[in-house]
């Protein structure tokens, strides 16, 4: 467990930090097979992760649909579609929300990358990657950097009030573009 | 709130030939702001701001770059766009002040009432926005905000160091003050 000083609330943003200080979770380590999975991301539609072998995929595993670092952070995320596509990679979101509150949501924040519902078994693929809260029951702010062979390359926890931008993972996908060549 | 693991610092330096400026060359202390004119918490740091160079004088450069979310704000790339487009004929801050200072009205009829309020030739205002010179200028500043850690607007640097603290006037100008001594 790391022990980290709380961190401080901007003005105007939202301290979630306060009802769970400190206890993030551990990712599971780059070098390690990302572990395979098959989530719904519409109602009758879903996606696994087998689907991209061949490209990078960025998986951004968050709390809640329409909690305010959330929107914040995938909409950013939006934004750098183009740059994530110069490297070839696909990005998902994930969380514990459902397939409903999923749509709402993109459709509401005009999000337009897919929105994976790890509801049932609840956080079944949260656990499996290591970044379940259960005391919350939703999924850590984390994200991974999975390469085109499907070994995690890059993992990482954020506090869960804090928006862990995206130089992070642009980071990654230029070191996995560096080794290849 | 803003913190994240590694330390988050500006990746693309202060240049005069390129950067919006206030303030003296050789002041000791610069605070950047890479800033969305439609986000309400940017326009809340805009008094703040103001407040915090009238109050450090000449000891205090400022500058400001173009992060505009365009997922959440659909007319800040406009805005974005019209304040460099000002620029190009010299009154960026005239702009820059009337976007924040009518956050609510930045619609095409109204920033076109701003141009002609400042006096700019309205033809080759017009047409900088209509065929989108200044665009790669905005993407430029936002890219170079991403690879330096911006994960959400107002992103603070103060000589070079993401500011992870809030930005009330009295956090902000102690901060400033500290870099300075």
């Amino acid at each position: 467990m790391r022990t980290r000083t709380r961190v401080l609330a901007k003005e105007g943003s939202h301290d979630l930090t306060q009802t769970s200080v400190d206890q993030r979770s551990t990712p599971i380590a780059p070098g390690s097979e990302a572990p395979e999975f098959a989530l719904p991301c519409t109602p009758d539609q879903s996606v696994s992760l087998a689907d991209f072998r061949g490209q990078p995929v960025i998986l951004a595993f968050y709390p809640e649909d329409f909690s305010p670092v959330c929107s914040d952070q995938l909409a950013l995320y939006q934004e750098l579609l183009p740059e994530f596509q110069k490297f070839n990679a696909e990005l998902l979101g994930i969380s514990v929300d459902g397939v409903w509150c999923h749509l709402a949501f993109a459709k509401d924040r005009n999000l337009h990358f897919p929105l994976l519902a790890d509801f049932e078994p609840k956080g079944e693929v949260s656990r499996t990657y290591e970044v379940y809260r259960a005391k919350e029951g939703t999924s850590e702010r984390a994200l991974y950097v999975i390469d085109a062979e499907g070994v995690v390359r890059w993992s990482y926890v954020s506090p869960v009030g804090v928006n862990p931008g995206a130089d992070g993972i642009l980071r990654a996908l230029e070191d996995l573009g560096n080794e290849a060549a | 709130m803003s913190r994240t693991e590694w330390g988050a610092a500006l990746t693309m330096p202060v240049t005069a030939d390129r950067d919006h400026i206030q303030g003296p060359v050789d002041a000791p202390v610069t605070l950047l702001e890479y800033g969305d004119y439609e986000c309400p918490y940017c326009g809340a740091a805009y008094p703040i701001v103001k407040e915090v160079q009238s109050r450090m004088g000449e000891r205090l450069r400022f500058v400001f770059r173009n992060f505009p979310i365009t997922t959440s704000h659909p007319h800040a790339e406009q805005a974005a766009e019209a304040a460099e487009g000002a620029a190009a004929q010299g009154k960026f801050w005239q702009m820059h002040d009337l976007l924040y200072e009518n956050q609510r009205r930045l619609g095409d009829p109204d920033i076109r009432s701003y141009a002609e309020t400042l006096g700019l030739d309205i033809e080759q205002f017009d047409r900088d926005l209509a065929e989108h010179v200044h665009a790669a200028r905005v993407r430029e500043d936002f890219m170079s905000g991403v690879r330096s850690g911006v994960n959400g607007t107002p992103g603070f640097y103060i000589n070079g160091a993401r500011h992870d603290d809030s930005y009330d006037v009295e956090t902000l100008l102690a901060a400033l003050e500290r870099a300075s001594a």
